[in-house]
């Protein structure tokens, strides 16, 4: 087979020009196939299924000839149950997008100050993000179990009235969550930051040093907006994964207290695969898409776009 | 941070004190204290969650219903790990763990494995046999990396479904995809293709064009370059893309809960349902230990590989 293979490029070459374009590189076009139908059927055309029958009224099956228009979107956005869900979402993206970014960088300079035993702390921080969202959430549920965890803690040390109970308090199960989501990801933000203040080039602060300005002033004038592209990258990672946030919740909390703590991904699965009402999750996942297309694009216009310009 | 270690003990005794003096002044800075200490409180909230897995995993109930999850154990003892693994309850059987540890272990092998085989291939062909379309096929993938996995679980459970009647139809036995461990298998390497092939391609692409042309020269064609050439030149890409995809389907939950059925659940699942069964009476140290069980094979895997592992996951943040 290689042998064959060889022979043909040569022979077109000296042959004809251009002979049929189909047949060129034939080998690599077959090898090829699994990338170009994953491509094609999945990601556009599931995606395009999906989109499609979100507007049909399909419960237990698909039903394609049972067009209703806005319909699910309508009921969608008329159920408590989404509308927590997306909330939630927002409160728990934001918040993770700045603690992330924030704890990340810090951790990250901190690293970068030239100190001792850089390895150790680095192993340390980044360890949890080899863990799953399950081990992360069942983890944290358990120190902050109100009977034995943190809670119980520092009302032995004598602070009887002390409450800190996120997990069983709807209005603030969402930051217990968080606390967790920090702990899983935030060393992934560091190593990248890491990275990028490594790129810096050292006579940026050996300049700084020479006009005698503070390393806090050099960090936040000069390092981080030098280091645009590395929180851009940042930033889609966080989000892209925000979105995605449905394995944590069921392992922490189960949505619960009652809904409290229901995220878009969770409600997406149940609608689909236990309430048969295939119409709802496919509403809802196409909503999903949507936010994800309005991170995205804006991202995708600034690198791609930019680049062009240039 | 150089210059102290290049001091040879010849040069000290030289009584060379002169170029040596600013050196012992740095460590000891207030600067410096409180850097260390803010790297030794966020040691604390990283390192925490693992203490107290450990810990909790190792003490008797009746001692857990008294202390608190700080306590380290008074008396140690290993039986919830041995009723973790092989006893613990789901709410359908009670065998414990092991069972999905090795369905875990059965998924995690051929997806590893058809995973890379597909993306390396890809990625060779994007870096070395460009044709018409093949950017756009690849753009098309690294943008489907950013699709919300929901979005197209549904098709996928008719796609699965479908191709298994296909097959079983045409050799005439009863195969499923949809629910199987090939199912599975397929899923990952679906979904895994996107980071996969762009790490490929990037490896392949800076390897140098010469031996490749050189290659083609010899009469070498699309698979003996890539066997022979490609595949031995390219083993730490192999090393990194490995750990990636092992630690990677180990984790899963969301594919293990859609694509399986209870008795072949991924160890994550399993776990999820022990822990969160609702019936009897909660054993948090068995539980923890379950839980450290389910977390140890990438725990494993990250303290042995140490700088590969970062490698991996740096790779997919050189997207942009």
């Amino acid at each position: 087979m290689a042998v064959t293979e060889g022979v043909r490029p040569v022979a077109e070459r000296t042959s004809a020009k251009r002979p049929n374009r189909l047949f060129k590189n034939m080998t690599a076009k077959i090898a090829s196939i699994p990338m170009i139908l994953t491509a094609l059927v999945v990601f556009i055309g599931c995606t395009l299924w999906t989109i499609y029958h979100s507007f049909t009224k399909s419960r237990l099956l698909p039903a394609p000839d049972k067009w209703v228009g806005w319909d699910q979107y309508e009921r969608l956005w008329n159920t408590r149950r989404w509308l927590v869900s997306i909330e939630n979402l927002a409160i728990y993206g934001v918040c993770s997008l700045v603690l992330s970014l924030v704890i990340g960088f810090t951790l990250a300079a901190l690293l970068d100050r030239k100190i001792r035993g850089e390895a150790v702390f680095r192993t340390i921080f980044l360890y949890p993000f080899a863990l799953s969202f399950i081990v992360t959430g069942l983890v944290w549920q358990w120190i902050l179990n109100p009977q034995f965890g943190i809670q119980q803690v520092v009302r032995n040390w004598g602070w009887e009235g002390f409450t800190f109970d996120p997990l069983n308090n709807a209005e603030i199960v969402i930051y217990g969550i968080l606390i967790a989501g920090i702990w899983q990801g935030s060393g992934f933000i560091m190593v990248i930051m890491l990275a990028g203040l490594r790129g810096i080039d050292q006579d940026i602060w050996k300049a700084s040093r020479v006009e005698g300005i503070p390393a806090w002033k050099t960090y936040i004038f000069i390092i981080i907006p030098m280091m645009r592209p590395i929180f851009v990258t940042a930033l889609v990672l966080i989000a892209a994964g925000i979105i995605k946030v449905y394995d944590l919740v069921v392992a922490q909390t189960s949505g619960g207290p009652g809904i409290a703590s229901e995220v878009p991904a969770k409600y997406v699965i149940e609608k689909m695969f236990q309430a048969q009402n295939l119409g709802q999750g496919f509403a809802a996942s196409t909503m999903m898409l949507v936010s994800v297309l309005v991170v995205l694009i804006p991202w995708a216009y600034l690198e791609f776009g930019g680049k062009r310009r240039d | 941070m150089t210059d102290a270690t290049q001091t040879t003990p010849q040069r000290t005794a030289a009584a060379m004190s002169g170029p040596r003096g600013p050196k012992p002044r740095r460590r000891i800075t207030p600067s410096n204290i409180m850097l260390y200490s803010i790297l030794f409180v966020a040691s604390v909230y990283y390192l925490l969650p693992l203490y107290v897995m450990v810990v909790t995993s190792l003490k008797g109930m009746p001692e857990i219903r008294l202390g608190n999850v700080f306590s380290p154990p008074v008396e140690v003892t290993f039986e919830p790990w041995v009723k973790a693994w092989s006893e613990a309850c789901t709410g359908i059987n009670c065998d414990g763990l092991s069972r999905g540890f090795f369905n875990s272990v059965n998924i995690l092998i051929p997806s590893v494995v058809l995973s890379i085989a597909i993306a390396s291939v890809n990625g060779y062909a994007l870096a070395n046999w460009k044709f018409k379309g093949s950017e756009v096929f690849f753009t098309i993938l690294i943008f489907g990396a950013f699709i919300p996995y929901q979005v197209m679980i549904y098709p996928i459970v008719i796609l699965l479904r479908e191709m298994g009647q296909g097959i079983s139809a045409v050799t005439g036995t009863d195969f499923r995809l949809m629910g199987s461990l090939w199912g599975l298998v397929i899923v990952h390497s679906i979904f895994g293709m996107p980071i996969l092939t762009l790490l490929f391609r990037n490896y392949f692409t800076s390897l140098p064009d010469e031996l490749f042309k050189a290659a083609r020269v010899d009469g070498v064609g699309f698979w003996g370059i890539y066997f022979r050439i490609m595949l031995p030149m390219s083993l730490p890409i192999f090393v990194v893309a490995i750990i990636l995809q092992v630690t990677g389907i180990w984790n899963d939950f969301l594919f293990g809960v859609i694509y399986t059925k209870p008795d072949t659940y991924p160890m994550t699942v399993q776990l999820n349902n022990i822990v969160n069964s609702v019936q009897g009476v909660k054993e948090y140290n068995v539980n923890m230990a379950a839980t450290l069980l389910t977390g140890l094979v990438p725990l494993v895997i990250y303290f042995v590989s140490g700088k590969l592992f970062v490698r991996g996951i740096a790779a997919g943040a050189v997207k942009g």
